[in-house]
């Protein structure tokens, strides 16, 4: 069965989504994932299921969440701006607690930046992004057979915790194309009970995030905080390479940690100690895990393609105990593994291992 | 006592589609009546298991306490994409909108303006009151020239704030508008109207030839700062001018239903 495919990242999205039984998409064009708009407006009507083109990511978010609401998978996948327009949508999805997937290819920002890959929107989709006390389950994957594995997921994750679950991409994996193999189309399921179809022979269903009662609403904000400790115990998902012996470990995720592989092989080649540690939920981040892996090599490296959002964690996790050194493209800039490398030279020379915000 | 009530005969009773509760709105808010027509419409077409409707942020933002079928509570304005998506999924079912001026008309135009023209098969209730009422009586897209709102203090000035938006003149435009049309409530025969037409609406709904819209004429006695009685004529004598009552839109096949 293991045949493999070539397919590139936003395509293998669209035809991941819809073996997992997406019934809905809605989506706005915008580089660098428009491919998963073009790709769900051939198949979704060929198998009878719904695609739409909406005005707008403010209104392909809320259509989005009103699919959700009559409790079929749907799903809605952009880019950072039109990501950024649906932070409304989002907080509202999360507080209404319905399930949705929403897929974010990251291009270089702020404002209208560029179409060039990258990571600067972690902070907003790990901590929230939208207004309220709410996060959302995460998954970052870094390879395409990844990004269909994680697409498949999400819908999974979304459906088990009634809650909005993203993947974060970028432009990178959104355009390239790797062999994949996918998996077998799954059965649709019917809407779960909760869902508004209609009060036929059950008392009227309402989905709301409107609670003017503030005692009332901070026991929605506590159930939606045990829905997150939840999470926390239960999804946490990371990789290592090549760390077992390491004195260097390398953090990153998503292209970022593709590349920082490459560069750790080749370090490993010229007799330097360093493996990676790999993120797979970033919401929720590996703590606990990292926090291990601090007390046991002599330094960190933090590789991401932002100014170091993600480097906010990692201190959080190792609490100080290793020396961190940051190393970070802006602007839609992918590193090259000799540039990650030439830091890990650096680690393994002495050199101080400070971090540095500006990056490169 | 038994034989005497079977004697009886109901000849008026709380529509089904109602729930048996206490309203928020106002005195005199013409809310109570488009909320008793809508589940009176409900009931007669008997569609109240496969109604779900969606409520607005404004002062009906607690419709769905209301109503006794399936409802969502949208983002402001953008009812008409979540109701897209509500229907676009299962389109056996009957999807209304119920929307004030503040939410379709300014901050929500986006999503009316394109769910009319894609034809969605969703109707609309659309109450144009003139003014913002749940946050305090602000200018509204459809606050008339030199009327005085707490953001129009001396009176909106067309040339600072723009013009009044005539939201059912503007939709008759599109193609995939299948009935416009604009009605009020101030008196019984008014009502009548309304009543029609909201029937027509959702029969329009049913029978997939489009998007339905009924905007209703409607007051706000608390932030005009009118007895309700006031108010209705203020409706008749300032607003009707400017907001003509009619059809605007009656597509083919509409009049045949």
């Amino acid at each position: 069965m293991s045949s493999k495919i070539l397919m590139k990242g936003n395509e293998a999205i669209a035809e991941s989504a819809i073996r997992a039984g997406c019934q809905a998409y809605f989506g706005y064009p915008i580089t660098p994932q428009t491919e998963v708009l073009e790709y769900m407006a051939r198949r979704m009507p060929q198998l009878g299921r719904v695609f739409l083109q909406a005005e707008s990511e403010l209104a392909a978010i809320n259509m989005l969440y009103g699919a959700a609401c009559a409790g079929v998978r749907a799903m809605t996948s952009t880019s950072s701006p039109g990501f950024s327009l649906m932070q409304e949508g989002i907080s509202y999805i999360a507080c209404s607690m319905v399930p949705a997937v929403v897929v974010n290819v990251m291009r270089g920002g702020p404002g209208l930046g560029n179409i060039q890959p990258s990571q600067a929107d972690y902070s907003q989709m790990t901590k929230g992004g939208g207004h309220g006390d709410y996060k959302v389950l995460t998954l970052a994957p870094s390879t395409i057979q990844e990004l269909v594995d994680h697409v498949g997921l999400a819908f999974d994750l979304a459906d088990e915790y009634r809650q909005v679950v993203f993947v974060i991409a970028d432009g990178m994996l959104g355009q390239m194309m790797e062999p994949v193999e996918l998996p077998e189309m799954r059965e649709l399921r019917p809407p779960p009970a909760w869902a508004l179809t209609g009060a036929k022979g059950r008392p009227k269903n309402i989905i709301t995030s409107l609670y003017l009662n503030a005692p009332e609403l901070e026991r929605v904000n506590q159930e939606l905080q045990a829905v997150y400790r939840r999470i926390e115990a239960n999804e946490v998902r990371y990789d290592t390479y090549l760390l077992e012996d390491a004195e260097i470990a390398v953090v990153a995720y998503g292209t970022a940690a593709r590349i920082a592989r490459t560069a750790i092989r080749r370090a490993r080649e010229a007799g330097i100690r360093v493996g990676l540690f790999r993120p797979i939920t970033v919401y929720p981040f590996p703590y606990d895990a990292l926090a291990e892996v601090a007390g046991r090599v002599q330094e960190m490296l933090v590789v991401e393609m932002s100014a170091g959002q993600m480097l906010e964690d990692v201190r959080m996790a190792t609490c100080c105990r290793v020396p961190i050194r940051f190393f970070g493209k802006m602007g839609g800039i992918v590193p090259l593994p000799e540039d990650i490398l030439a830091e890990i030279e650096a680690l393994a020379q002495g050199k101080p291992a400070l971090v540095a915000q500006e990056g490169a | 006592m038994v034989e005497a009530e079977k004697q009886e005969r109901i000849v008026f009773s709380r529509p089904k589609a109602l729930t048996d509760t206490t309203t928020h709105y106002c005195p005199g808010c013409i809310h109570g009546i488009v909320h008793r027509l809508i589940a009176e419409a409900i009931d007669e077409l008997g569609i109240q298991d496969r109604t779900i409707g969606i409520a607005p942020v404004g002062c009906s933002v607690l419709a769905y306490h209301y109503f006794d079928v399936d409802f969502a509570e949208a983002a402001h304005g953008r009812a008409p994409a979540m109701a897209t998506g509500l229907k676009r999924v299962q389109p056996d079912k009957i999807v209304f909108t119920y929307q004030g001026d503040g939410d379709l008309a300014a901050i929500g135009t986006n999503e009316i303006i394109h769910a009319v023209n894609r034809g969605e098969n969703i109707t609309t209730f659309f109450i144009n009151n003139a003014i913002y009422g749940m946050t305090g009586g602000q200018m509204a897209p459809t606050t008339l020239p030199g009327q005085v709102t707490t953001s129009t203090p001396f009176g909106r000035d067309v040339r600072a704030a723009g013009y009044p938006l005539r939201v059912c003149e503007l939709m008759a435009t599109l193609a995939g508008a299948a009935y416009v049309v604009r009605r009020t409530a101030i008196n019984p025969r008014e009502i009548r109207r309304l009543k029609k037409a909201i029937i027509t609406a959702f029969k329009v709904q049913m029978a997939g030839l489009g998007y339905s819209l009924v905007e209703v004429v409607s007051n706000c006695p608390t932030n005009w700062g009118m007895t309700p009685i006031e108010s209705l004529e203020w409706i008749e004598k300032n607003m009707l001018p400017y907001y003509p009552l009619g059809d605007f839109k009656v597509a083919e096949g509409v009049e045949n239903l």
